[in-house]
């Protein structure tokens, strides 16, 4: 097999390969990986939107079949809380394209420091959301507490909150998730092995926090908005 | 195309910053959702869900498109990226489809279902 494409260093040996330059892939020239690389994390993103998909699916189906519930239900969500944390998000995402942008001009101090905030965010995402959470907790709104089996909350406020819990911790498990993975990014970029000439995995865990953010921007209003 | 798609190659041209396009859409994405809200606190009735989910997609796209780069993708990646949304519409819109139009053996329309409580505290004698 003989490597002609552009710029590799296979082709002469891997002597010339230096930190910053993309890793040698032998089966394909750094260009086609960089592709690849892309395309199989829309293909993830793409599975990622299916999963919570069908949970969208079953809230909007409730939320159609018990309507006047589900807004009575809404209505013990803080939707200031919730509009915070949209805020965080957006801007979280802001962050993370901003330090796309940075390391693919070889700034890596830059796109370090916009990297640590990005993450620095969804912290700040998780400790508003565990702070509803222990709310909730404290009222007692939590499938399988006792507020839940009175009277006035029947079985459509279950499903309101039991959409709301499944959703969101899944989407919590995610903002997790997402936050490793750009720790992974932010590692790589302080060490080095990062450069205008590659890029890759900060700009792939760019892509996985986005899509926590676009699936945030679906959740806040149907959740926090109808009450 | 002012940025590199090949980051090993030394003769591709540098690449420009776009900062100032993404502080405009993160701008956007704020106003966007300062409407939402605002929409969200007065009453219209079904259509606050309808404004609320056009303008969270038109946020999604705005994200999707700019922040995730779609714009500069080709196009193996927009029908990877298009396809879950596709399937999606034909999730929702099976269901929405088949429950708003069913009738039950009485010929009555099956919703809202006709046991009057769904709670089991409450036992009904009629159905």
């Amino acid at each position: 097999m003989t490597h002609t494409e552009t710029g590799d260093a296979h082709a002469s040996g891997h002597a010339d390969w230096k930190l910053g330059d993309p890793p040698i892939v032998h089966h394909m020239d750094s260009h086609t990986a960089y592709d690849a690389a892309r395309l199989g994390m829309w293909l993830f993103l793409a599975t990622e939107v299916l999963l919570f998909g069908g949970l969208f699916a079953a809230y909007l189906f409730y939320h159609w079949m018990y309507f006047a519930e589900f807004h009575h239900a809404s209505k013990e969500l803080n939707w200031q809380l919730g509009t915070l944390n949209t805020a965080v998000l957006l801007f979280s995402s802001y962050l993370a394209v901003m330090a796309v942008d940075a390391i693919k001009q070889g700034k890596n101090d830059r796109a370090y420091r916009f990297l640590i905030s990005t993450i620095g965010c969804g912290f700040i995402f998780l400790i508003i959301k565990a702070f509803e959470y222990h709310h909730k907790f404290e009222l007692g709104l939590f499938p399988g507490l006792s507020t839940f089996n009175s009277v006035e909350h029947q079985h459509e406020f279950k499903m309101f909150f039991g959409l709301y819990f499944c959703m969101t911790a899944l989407h919590a498990l995610h903002v997790i998730l997402g936050m490793g993975l750009l720790l992974w990014g932010t590692l790589k970029v302080r060490s080095g092995s990062l450069s205008a000439r590659y890029y890759t995995p900060v700009e792939v865990g760019a892509l996985y926090w986005h899509l926590v953010d676009l699936i945030w921007i679906y959740l806040f209003p149907l959740l926090y908005l109808v009450g | 195309m002012s940025h590199s798609h090949n980051p090993s190659s030394t003769s591709a041209p540098a690449y420009h910053s776009h900062s100032a396009l993404y502080t405009k859409v993160f701008l956007a994405l704020m106003i966007l959702t300062a409407i939402t809200v605002g929409v969200s606190r007065l009453d219209f009735g079904t259509w606050n869900i309808v404004v609320a989910m056009v303008i969270a997609s038109i946020k999604a796209m705005l994200v999707a498109v700019i922040f995730m780069h779609l714009s500069h993708e080709d196009k193996t990646t927009w029908v990877y990226a298009a396809f879950p949304l596709i399937l999606m519409a034909i999730l929702i819109g099976m269901l929405f489809l088949d429950n708003p139009l069913r009738i039950n053996p009485d010929g009555n329309w099956e919703y809202p279902l006709n046991n009057a409580s769904k709670n089991p505290a409450h036992a009904q004698a009629s159905k």
